[in-house]
């Protein structure tokens, strides 16, 4: 396998007494797709806050690209090329879906220079608008660019959600259950979305339907209790006994 | 299609052209008439309409209810007071001084209460101008309670500020440069930016934006206008009072916005006008002017609880469509 893109190093992280992540030790390398299942209350959504920034990690330690991570802000993170999406939706629902991802697009600078801009009109900025409603028609919200965002269709906002993220660009997307709350139809397009981006981007995927994370996934982690019990592609991962017990078990019986 | 957080109509412009040409003539008409002295009471509503302005970019576009205020406005007083105490008159030395320094301290203010959010925020801002307030008043050398006096109002090349007909133009000028560069600000990146972090902080910090940086220039940029308010009503009155820095003062702006509508680019300047307009007529009748100020005031709340700017604003676009079958 090449270098991994992504290497996490024995991260902790607890909360009063209660240990979210015990020395987790995870890798993922350019153009993988990830998936990290477990149980209810496993650490899979803690993990991804401390790879995001949106917390920070009692011990261990992150690297991305080689360079290491665990104290940058979030906003730095996402500037060096890791995107998250939220389990629940998190947009700006007074906004147009457009202007929504118009946003994530200015706020490349790489690509755009700084929003440190006092005069000119950004409505006039037309490679950004251009730019967005691409990434709206990329999954699937065409024709819903003026619509507000809160006035959506909960599996629209989901898929908004996605645009989000994707207009960041990143190297590196941080999915916690893009699939949650949606209806079969939308599922299968966001199935086809990851499987799409899958290779352009590398994808740590947290999610509970267990044909969407087989179907995708090159390979699997399994988290109990804030422990990794096991790394492995989807086979050995259905065949380990231990992850069975732990996590599989109810669904096999 | 376009990205239009805000849409500027061309009507919205025509009707702030034609007001600035009715407020650029109001001192000849006055004249004309024999009512000067009202020149000075608009020239001194302009000045706080400028100050709630400055406020509002800080509370409605930057969604930080700040509490002191007071301290940029006041700042800016006592910056060209002490300069002219020291001997430097020239407006285009002072003014732009005034701004750097209330500049300056919003920036170290904003530095520290940006750190809290919410009440706290409330509160630290308000603790900051308390302490600048109370340090000017224990300043005996800058005239303490009593405040600074100036020997005259500052200089502007050949333009005789002494006469207030003059020195209503300078302050209307300041006052209409002041809208239009909010104007372009709000409609330009930074202006989007502001607006979403307004909206959903959490999410913007997550599209890569450093979210507290922005936070921090929107207000130093309120600070900054405030200073520019206070160097004009220094020179209004040709006196820095330590009052300009008082806490009444930080909340008689924050009503001043409230009641004109907060986040609206006229907020400010809507809010201004109601409250002096309603002092200046109501305290001819009564010296209990205050309470009817506070019926207007529950108006405002139970009618246009967005403010006064907006309500305007929705009955005027209402009846415009009302009007449109008959056309």
């Amino acid at each position: 396998m090449s270098e991994p893109l992504l290497n996490i190093v024995g991260v902790s992280r607890h909360f009063g007494g209660v240990h979210a992540l015990s020395d987790v030790t995870l890798d993922v390398v350019a153009g993988e797709v990830h998936a990290l299942i477990g149980p209810n209350g496993a650490g899979k959504t803690t993990l991804i806050h401390q790879i995001s920034g949106a917390q920070m990690p009692d011990a261990g330690r992150i690297e991305f690209s080689g360079a290491d991570i665990t104290r940058l802000s979030m906003h730095a993170r996402v500037a060096a090329g890791v995107a998250r999406s939220w389990q629940i939706t998190n947009i700006f629902g007074r906004l147009s879906a457009l202007d929504n991802v118009a946003l994530a697009v200015q706020g490349r600078q790489r690509d755009w220079g700084s929003s440190f801009r006092f005069w000119a009109p950004v409505d006039a900025e037309q490679p950004i608008i251009d730019e967005a409603a691409a990434w709206l028609a990329e999954v699937g919200l065409a024709g819903r660019e003026s619509t507000l965002a809160g006035s959506l269709a909960h599996g629209e906002q989901r898929q908004l959600e996605l645009a989000l993220a994707l207009a960041t660009k990143p190297q590196l997307l941080l999915l916690d259950e893009p699939m949650a709350g949606m209806g079969p139809e939308e599922s299968e397009r966001v199935v086809e979305l990851i499987e799409h981006l899958g290779r352009r981007v590398s994808i740590l995927l947290v999610e509970h339907d267990m044909d969407a994370v087989f179907r995708l996934a090159d390979r699997i982690s399994v988290l109990v209790s804030g422990r990794l019990v096991f790394t492995g592609i989807p086979d050995e991962v259905r065949a380990h006994p231990e992850v069975r017990r732990a996590y599989l078990g109810d669904v096999d019986a | 299609m376009g990205g239009a957080l805000y849409r500027q109509s061309a009507q919205r412009r025509w009707a702030a052209l034609a007001l600035l040409a009715g407020l650029t003539v109001l001192p000849l008409l006055l004249q004309a008439v024999g009512h000067e002295f009202y020149v000075s009471f608009v020239s001194r509503l302009l000045i706080f309409a400028l100050a709630a302005t400055s406020l509002n970019f800080v509370v409605g576009f930057g969604g930080m209810i700040a509490f002191g205020h007071a301290a940029f406005f006041g700042a800016g007083a006592y910056t060209v007071a002490i300069l002219m105490e020291n001997g430097i008159s020239s407006a285009l030395v002072a003014w732009p001084l005034a701004i750097a320094v209330a500049a300056l301290l919003a920036l170290g203010i904003g530095l520290v209460s940006l750190r809290t959010r919410g009440v706290y925020f409330i509160m630290i801002t308000l603790a900051f101008a308390q302490m600048i307030y109370y340090l000017f008043i224990s300043l005996k050398a800058w005239g303490g309670d009593d405040g600074l006096s100036l020997a005259s109002r500052s200089t502007l090349g050949s333009l005789p500020l002494s006469n207030d007909a003059v020195f209503y133009w300078v302050v209307l000028a300041c006052l209409a440069a002041t809208l239009l560069l909010l104007d372009r600000i709000t409609h330009a990146r930074f202006g989007r930016v502001l607006q979403a972090i307004r909206e959903n902080e959490s999410r913007m910090e997550a599209l890569g934006y450093p979210v507290h940086s922005y936070k921090l220039l929107c207000f130093v940029i309120g600070g900054a206008l405030a200073g520019l308010a206070g160097a004009l009503i220094a020179n209004h009155g040709q006196l820095a009072s330590p009052s300009l820095l008082q806490w009444t003062q930080s909340g008689t702006l924050l009503v001043m916005v409230i009641v004109g509508g907060v986040g609206a680019l006229y907020g400010g300047v809507v809010g201004a006008a109601t409250l002096l307009l309603l002092e200046e007529v109501l305290s001819h009748f009564t010296h209990h002017w205050h309470a009817a100020l506070g019926l207007a005031l529950l108006f405002v709340v139970f009618r246009a609880p967005h403010g006064i700017a907006p309500w305007f604003h929705r009955r005027f676009s209402r009846s415009k469509k009302n009007e449109a079958p008959r056309e």
